[in-house]
């Protein structure tokens, strides 16, 4: 295959997500900028401006017409898909990590670094379905664990929430309340990025212990666990195939310290059952920090440190690739 | 053609026209552009004419195969997006945001191979076991012609053969072959006809089975589905006994299996058994069909 090339950011990557119908592309970097592809083509579309700080995390609604972005300048914005305009800002006063529309859309998550002695946050805020409507108050704030949360999603029906950080140790918390029901240490170390199956009953981590584990929704039992050569930050659960992908690689401050090839900078293809490696995609000069499937499971879109984003349509050999 | 044609020269003759047409029309004026097809595959072939920076008239011949996607109505909408932001204004060849990447990238299938390889040499062992039962003529060493003992790589007088051919004089007495005869020293003969080759093409024609050769023990499977491969072949037949080929049949332009192949098993044997057990037999939910591949003399 012939990946497309997509720079139009100028720092690394951090997140990557396609609309519902898979024809739009939304990143996020650290430069102040989230941009949106045509998936198909690689075209930029535009960008949304507004944001003071590295973006981390943004999330679309299912209509493809609202976008959110929680962003290092401690702010989360929603924005008009199509015009790029900013509809709403929520001022959170700390710095933003990950952000995500629960199902229906009604009310948004939203986590919260560690800031000034402060630990990080959950927060639960809800979304109007007019804009002009919309307010500042949190339904729900749950005070996290010490160290920072990466990525929290929501549970099946909106009624869990599930945390997974800096700790290695993944939490589901009750949305209603925000008691803590269940606790799994299951990584040695931090876990980069939480990644749902297109279900929402299983999801997969990836930590920086080299490995990924599939958990079960529900229970957070750990199903899988994905052994990769050097730190995974982010992984991917196919639509399609029962396969996931890893991406990762040395970390960025020792790339220039080593040789290339000790850098491992692939996108790496596992069968989701077997724990098998079936192959890796080579391409970045960077670690990979997001990576996406196209919701018909037909291409991946990788985002590496190097500031590009590679989006990769397979070949008709991928789907009749054995294990 | 008297001259002869360098291959440089032949490149350019693929790309234009033929002498005869050149001659017909005026140099100045272009053929009209002709469009054949679609044809049942849907492919269309369209031939279009132009000058070269040489003054030369150049043929193009390109295919197309058109395909239809369905598209949602909000899809389609959304193609109609003005950019914005950054990327205001700006079409996208004026951006250069976005390149195809230049390079051809797989999915490269490290650990696999590694076990497809190994894969590989368990398949040829039994076939190495069987040679070593003795019922077949399979291991035969072209050096000193012994069976079932050793392949001729490995054989232990392979060295001393290297520099006189007297080995090749102890292999078994069917070389009736007119060249065998070591008649004028210093005419050349060819390998095949070499006294050592003699037991080489004894193997070669599967053990001399009334003196058939191999296109013999081919077979035909016809019905199959798109999307098999020589491996699932091999999956399948391989059971009834040595392969020495497999060939599936692909359209050359829509990469696509014609939907038939051809099976060389190493004994005839194995073959009437593979058409017994296999004709008729489900496969991929089609119905296989494997007969004896048509000789070649009957086809001409």
């Amino acid at each position: 295959m012939r990946p497309l090339l997509m720079k139009g950011h100028e720092r690394p990557l951090t997140f990557l997500r396609f609309n519902r119908d898979g024809d739009l592309l939304f990143s996020c970097a650290k430069d102040h900028h989230p941009t949106v592809w045509y998936a198909d083509n690689g075209e930029r579309i535009g960008t949304y401006n507004g944001h003071n700080g590295a973006v981390w995390c943004c999330d679309v609604t299912r209509d493809s017409s609202t976008l959110v972005t929680g962003s290092a300048d401690a702010t989360v914005k929603l924005w008009d898909v199509a015009s790029g305009r900013c509809l709403y800002t929520f001022d959170m006063k700390v710095p933003v990590k990950s952000t995500e529309f629960s199902v229906g859309e009604n009310l948004l998550l939203i986590t919260t670094d560690p800031f000034m002695g402060a630990p990080s946050q959950i927060h639960v805020k809800r979304r109007a379905k007019n804009v002009e409507d919309q307010e500042d108050d949190t339904l729900l704030t749950i005070k996290g664990p010490q160290g920072r949360i990466n990525r929290a999603v929501w549970g099946p029906l909106n009624k869990t929430i599930i945390s997974a950080g800096e700790d290695g140790v993944v939490r589901m918390w009750d949305a209603e309340t925000g008691e803590l029901l269940e606790q799994r240490e299951a990584h040695e170390k931090a876990i980069s990025s939480l990644a749902l199956s297109p279900d929402g009953s299983h999801f997969i981590t990836a930590s920086a212990d080299k490995s990924a584990k599939l958990f079960d929704t529900r229970s957070l039992e750990v199903l899988k666990t994905y052994q990769a050569e050097a730190r995974v930050n982010a992984a991917a659960i196919s639509p399609l195939l029962d396969h996931v992908v890893l991406g990762g690689g040395q970390e960025a401050q020792n790339v220039t310290t080593t040789s290339s090839r000790a850098g491992k900078f692939e996108a790496k293809f596992f069968h989701k059952i077997f724990e098998e490696e079936l192959g890796g995609v080579k391409g970045h000069f960077g670690p990979i920090n997001a990576l996406a499937f196209c919701p018909d499971g037909r291409g991946f879109a990788s985002g590496g440190e190097d500031g590009y984003v590679r989006m990769h349509h397979f070949d008709p050999q991928y789907f009749t690739m054995k294990a | 053609m008297a001259a002869k044609v360098r291959w440089g020269d032949s490149i350019d003759f693929d790309d234009e026209e033929s002498d005869q047409e050149i001659e017909a029309v005026d140099d100045k004026s272009l053929p009209p552009i002709q469009v054949l097809g679609p044809d049942e595959k849907g492919i269309k072939t369209i031939i279009e004419y132009s000058f070269n920076d040489a003054g030369q008239k150049v043929k193009v011949v390109k295919k197309v195969r058109n395909k239809r996607e369905k598209r949602s109505k909000k899809v389609l909408e959304r193609r109609n997006w003005a950019k914005f932001g950054d990327a205001k204004g700006l079409g996208s060849e004026q951006e250069h945001r976005t390149m195809v990447s230049t390079e051809e990238i797989w999915i490269e299938r490290r650990g696999l191979q590694a076990e497809k390889e190994a894969a590989e040499k368990k398949a040829a062992d039994p076939l190495g076991q069987l040679a070593q039962q003795g019922n077949t003529s399979l291991m035969v060493c072209r050096v000193c012609g012994k069976k079932g003992d050793h392949w001729s790589a490995q054989c232990p007088y392979k060295d001393l053969a290297a520099n006189s051919g007297d080995f090749g004089a102890k292999a078994p007495e069917d070389g009736e072959r007119p060249g065998s005869s070591s008649g004028k020293p210093g005419t050349y003969v060819p390998p095949s006809r070499r006294e050592g080759a003699s037991a080489r093409e004894g193997s070669e024609m599967g053990g001399g089975r009334g003196g058939r050769g191999r296109d013999d023990n081919s077979i035909r499977v016809t019905n199959l589905s798109e999307d098999t491969r020589e491996e699932d072949l091999q999956e399948l037949f391989r059971p009834f006994g040595p392969i020495s080929r497999i060939y599936v049949a692909f359209d050359r332009e829509t990469k696509q299996s014609r939907g038939f192949a051809f099976i060389n098993f190493v004994t005839r044997e194995d073959a009437q058994q593979a058409i017994r057990k296999l004709d008729g037999y489900g496969y991929d939910n089609l119905i296989l069909r494997v007969e004896w591949a048509t000789p070649r003399e009957a086809k001409g």
